[in-house]
């Protein structure tokens, strides 16, 4: 039986090595790549958006390269499909970064900055970027949650996150708003905190992923 | 339950090796880093920071390959510095693994180096390294180890790096390090209180209540030790124990 394929869409923005090597770790009879090639991604069975960086350079490249019709493609084909961090927030309809960007509108709800002026329990300036460990807290069961409990922490790193309706949020966290953590649509899943760097729930997540035949 | 402090453990490495050096002599030696890495990430470390203190090209190669061999066993952000000058330094050290690079002597020499690395790489992946030492009534940055003065004061310094796009500041006391009496309070607080990036508190931690005050009192989001980590002294699970007693959340 020949391996199956995953592929992490390379379009030039931010470090894919680390997903890639997780993923490598997780699930070492997969076919792991990372491309631009829209071949090798609509032969692909598992699909992975990974972005990091203003939203409005990932969204530019995402639509000069095409990346845009091969996300609807792997969409529609009911393919396991997971977006990470910035490839999250650019499922989303609209971001409020960079004075406002369209993005590829798969979730109705909107990308906003966490507050400038917020304060923690001391006193203290919330600082922002959101970086490091928080918890969230599940909204739902889901195939890529399996094994994954409220509580668990993952590692966050991002100014901007996402606000949706209840029925597409899978987990919250709580920063100074309570934002999603993880969302999901049919085939769709994706996460604001980067399951490559949340060891140990995040590789659970992740081999969840190469696992999960896109079904609820 | 809210956002966790970090306990960072970090290795000096030179010519592939953890070192750690007290006030920059003395180098001890502490293993290989690949294993050293491993064990804090079995330990329940945060995140781990590894400092390139070779000062040869061909030390930077090893360096290269010390962090992809990490970076395929160990699932923690981790974060690369030490003569990190060019986009290019940058870049090698992201596409090995690394998920954050640490920019020091190169941010003073040209600050317009930090705009340029966080326009192209995203601020979430740099951290700005500042050393600093007391003098007179404040704290000034220091290059070259700790040995060359710049008269540059360094709270307003960390404003500027914040401004100019830095993620996280990695925050030294050229004073302390190496000298185990704790860390510069004074001074982690009051670049911490003035920036809105996160700050990591680092140089003189000799026990784990002092890693505990660089947060209570230091107003530190992280707090970054060597050598009472890597010569056994304690385990990161001490120090989260001790942490958490008091009153400081932390990821178990």
């Amino acid at each position: 039986m020949s391996r199956t394929l995953l592929t992490i869409i390379d379009y030039g923005m931010g470090n894919l090595h680390s997903v890639a090597k997780a993923l490598e770790h997780v699930a070492p009879n997969t076919q792991i790549e990372v491309t631009s090639d829209k071949n090798r991604i609509a032969e692909a069975d598992h699909i992975l958006l990974p972005g990091v960086g203003a939203i409005r350079d990932c969204m530019a490249e995402i639509r000069r390269q095409g990346v845009d019709t091969v996300v609807a493609e792997a969409v529609n084909s009911g393919k396991p499909f997971l977006g990470i961090c910035v490839g999250m927030q650019a499922l989303m309809a609209h971001s409020h970064e960079n004075d406002g960007v369209d993005c590829l509108g798969y979730f109705d709800g909107e990308v906003r900055r966490f507050s400038t002026t917020a304060t923690d329990e001391r006193g203290l300036a919330l600082k922002v970027p959101h970086m490091g460990w928080n918890t969230v807290d599940l909204q739902i069961d889901h195939p890529l949650l399996q094994g994954i409990h409220s509580g668990d922490r993952f590692y966050f790193v991002h100014s901007y996150y996402v606000e949706t309706h209840p029925e597409y949020t899978a987990a919250n966290c709580t920063y100074d708003a309570t934002f999603a953590a993880m969302i999901y649509r049919d085939n769709i899943f994706a996460t604001q905190f980067h399951p490559e760097k949340s060891f140990p729930a995040g590789l659970t997540l992740l081999k969840n992923f190469v696992d999960w035949d896109g079904r609820r | 339950m809210a956002l966790a402090k970090r306990i960072i453990p970090c290795l000096d490495v030179d010519k592939g090796r953890v070192v750690k050096g007290v006030n920059f002599v003395n180098i001890r030696d502490a293993g290989d880093p690949v294993e050293v890495a491993r064990r804090y990430n079995e330990q329940g470390a945060d995140e781990i920071t590894m400092l390139d203190i070779t000062a040869t090209h061909e030390g930077r190669d090893t360096m290269v390959e010390t962090v992809s061999a990490i970076a395929g066993q160990v699932f923690i952000p981790l974060t690369v510095g030490g003569g990190i000058r060019t986009l290019d330094d940058i870049r090698t050290m992201l596409n090995a693994g690394a998920d954050k690079v640490s920019i020091n002597s190169a941010a003073v020499f040209n600050p317009e180096f930090v705009k340029q690395a966080s326009d192209r790489f995203g601020a979430q992946c740099i951290v700005v390294a500042i050393d600093a030492k007391r003098v007179d009534d404040h704290w000034e940055i220091f290059t070259h180890g700790g040995r060359k003065p710049t008269g540059i004061d360094a709270v307003e310094w960390a404003q500027k790096m914040e401004a100019l796009g830095a993620g996280e500041i990695l925050l030294t006391s050229m004073d302390r390090d190496g000298v185990k009496t704790g860390f510069d309070l004074g001074l982690t607080k009051a670049v911490a209180d003035a920036i809105r990036i996160p700050v990591i508190a680092s140089g003189g931690v000799g026990n784990l209540d002092h890693l505990a005050d660089g947060v209570l009192e230091g107003h530190a989001d992280a707090v970054l030790a060597a050598s009472i980590f890597h010569f056994g002294e304690y385990s990161i699970a001490e120090a989260k124990d001790v942490m958490t007693g008091r009153g400081i959340e932390m990821r178990r």
